[in-house]
């Protein structure tokens, strides 16, 4: 597994910090009284929880664009898709403690005048079916679009442009109470998970270690398809298309299996991010949410992985930090940062020190 | 193509709902002593003919040349064979069982179809013996791409191709920052790398030195025999230093055909070339 991460002293230093959160963020959280210097509070430990689940969203984006040349401006559908299948679950996890008290449905549906519970909801109380569907109905979405799309060899800005459609279309449908997806209140007041209260420092750790988990693995995969040959071979679809057909490649499907990987890997990023803010409504499916996971990956650096989790929580600590302390101020500075970044950084943070490496 | 055409074509008497079995791209026949059949093409661009009736034939292990002025249909003629265009009629065999019109792209390349483009196209980002890598012939579905590891024999045929194009001092070095006579080799390369049967090769001395000029000819000439190489330039020197049939294009059908002299000295080569 080592072999992965020679030569790449971004991945080295990240695996290696999320190692050390792994092992004294619950340490400092659980153990550490409060009021203590060294505490960590349980709203730091979501707030964390929250910006891994966003990096690994945001390596998901940076192996089909920085790698593969892909731009997809739709790549919060997925990431709403895993939410809202794991949102399901937990809404069945409320049973009786609804406000109206229906033990067989959620409130929005009693609230419907809902007799039954829809059939798309079976089997979503079991929480390895509700798994499956986190990584199968994403990646089947973009299974679909992408035969569709690269057969047709739909590229550069008019797949973005589609991809921003596709993500637009399916917020409109969610928005819509006749859905079954609770409209635009989307799903929320979850109760616990996996029989634990979601209230409780103990899962919040658990969630936070999970979506570490997540992110080492995930980017530990992205980095085996990146070194092997078949990264090489995405690497040159990004470049020159065309050549790569004329020695013999299947672009379409090359470009149709790593699609669909990234699509499950931004569902598994959405169910990681539900249960820890405790919400996921149709607002996941903006256009404006997609574009603004394209910046985190700019940001921080176009093929490198490291460098989109870098952006990610960049971007993200910004924003939690000014929309507190400005709020006013936080889409002009982050508008400011793109520009800069583009202008003075071409390469994103990581390109400061990219320059050594010789490929990519 | 038209309806009865079509219904013509599905219908032929040698290939009678062959539709239903998949072809078989991985044995080229070649009993006849041809490899590359290309008979009544021809395409149109917003009615302009490009290729007008084109009809020619490759014997398996020839070098031949392709010459005409500007727009003769030379480029069209490439992107027919290797599935960039398809014709509004005609038919295009490799071999007598592989009928290039139905395949892909990709199909073709692995079906043992190699080309070269005019402009030396390699990918810049990856370096010389990456660039070899991943032409090398072979299983190239996702999955196999993805779990390939070079085996010693793969390693020493790429460092024998970065010998026999002359860049074996500089493997490590990105494609990118080649001149643009070492991108011409490193393409060549890596049409070697997929061990084509037939090698369809554009201009290959475009911008290069006489040195360099001499050193492609003996490449494409040494890779004649094993090879079929179909080479179009417009460096007449060159095409006579390794030419031996020599077909002259015009207005996208075949004007001449014979040995540079015969051809030099037909009279309607001449007027196509020198004007009346």
């Amino acid at each position: 597994m080592f072999y992965l991460l020679k030569g790449d002293r971004g991945g080295q230093i990240l695996l290696l910090l999320l190692s050390i959160a792994v092992v004294l963020i619950p340490i400092f959280n659980l153990a550490v009284p409060e009021g203590h210097a060294l505490h960590v509070s349980t709203f730091t430990v979501t707030l964390l929880g929250k910006y891994l689940a966003f990096a690994l969203l945001a390596v998901a984006v940076d192996l089909v664009w920085g790698y593969m040349g892909i731009l997809s401006l739709g790549h919060g559908a997925f990431f709403a898709l895993g939410g809202y299948a794991m949102g399901m679950y937990l809404m069945l996890q409320i049973g009786d403690r609804g406000v109206y008290g229906n033990p067989d449905l959620p409130d929005f549906m009693v609230f419907l005048n809902w007799e039954q519970i829809p059939w798309f909801w079976k089997g979503f109380d079991n929480f390895w079916f509700a798994m499956i569907m986190v990584a199968l109905v994403p990646g089947l979405l973009a299974f679909v679009f992408g035969a569709l799309a690269f057969r047709s060899r739909v590229t550069g800005v008019y797949l973005s442009i589609m991809t921003q459609a596709l993500t637009y279309a399916l917020m409109l449908a969610f928005f819509r109470n006749e859905m079954g997806f609770g409209g635009n209140n989307g799903l929320t007041d979850f109760k616990d998970i996996l029989g634990f209260s979601l209230q409780s420092d103990n899962t919040r750790v658990a969630l936070f270690i999970a979506s570490a988990v997540a992110l080492g693995l995930g980017y530990l995969a992205c980095r085996a398809i990146v070194v092997s040959r078949l990264g090489k071979v995405m690497v040159a679809i990004r470049d020159t298309e065309d050549r790569v057909r004329f020695i013999g490649y299947r672009v379409d499907r090359i470009k149709l299996a790593i699609f669909t990987f990234s699509a499950v890997l931004a569902g598994i990023a959405g169910a990681l991010y539900v249960p820890q803010v405790g919400i996921i409504n149709p607002g996941e499916f903006s256009p404006l949410r997609s574009i603004e996971l394209v910046v985190w990956v700019a940001i921080g650096g176009r093929a490198t992985l490291y460098g989109a989790v870098l952006g990610a929580f960049i971007v993200n600590y910004s924003k939690t930090y000014l929309t507190g302390a400005a709020p006013e101020v936080w889409l002009f500075a982050l508008g400011a940062l793109f520009v800069l970044v583009t202008l003075y950084l071409p390469n994103g943070l990581a390109g400061l020190r990219k320059k050594k490496e010789a490929t990519v | 193509m038209s309806v009865l055409e079509n219904l013509r074509q599905t219908f032929r008497r040698d290939q009678v709902f062959d539709f239903v079995n998949k072809q078989d791209y991985s044995q080229v026949d070649t009993s006849h002593g041809l490899i590359l059949y290309v008979e009544d093409v021809s395409v149109s661009f917003d009615g302009f003919k490009a290729i007008n009736e084109l009809n020619f034939y490759i014997e398996v292990g020839e070098l031949r040349c392709m010459i005409g002025p500007n727009g003769a249909g030379k480029t069209t003629m490439m992107d027919i064979i290797t599935g960039k265009t398809s014709p509004d009629k005609g038919s295009v065999w490799f071999g007598q069982n592989i009928n290039l019109l139905k395949m892909t792209e990709p199909e073709i390349a692995q079906a043992g179809v190699g080309r070269k483009f005019q402009k030396p196209t390699v990918f810049e980002h990856h370096n010389i013996f990456e660039n070899l890598e991943m032409a090398m012939a072979g299983d190239k579905s996702v999955w196999s791409t993805f779990r390939a590891r070079l085996s010693s024999e793969q390693h020493d045929r790429i460092t024998s191709v970065m010998e026999t194009i002359g860049l074996s001092d500089c493997a490590k070095q990105r494609a990118g920052a080649l001149s643009h006579g070492q991108k011409q080799w490193l393409e060549i390369g890596m049409l070697l790398m997929q061990n084509p049967k037939l090698l369809l090769v554009d201009e290959p001395v475009a911008g290069m030195t006489h040195q360099e000029m001499d050193k492609t000819g003996e490449l494409l000439t040494s890779l004649a025999g094993e090879h079929s190489v179909v080479v179009v330039e417009h460096d007449m020197d060159f095409v006579r230093s390794i030419a031996k049939k020599v077909s002259v294009l015009h207005q996208g059908s075949i004007l001449a055909e014979g040995s540079m002299d015969e051809v030099q000295n037909n009279q309607r080569v001449i007027e196509v070339y020198l004007g009346e």
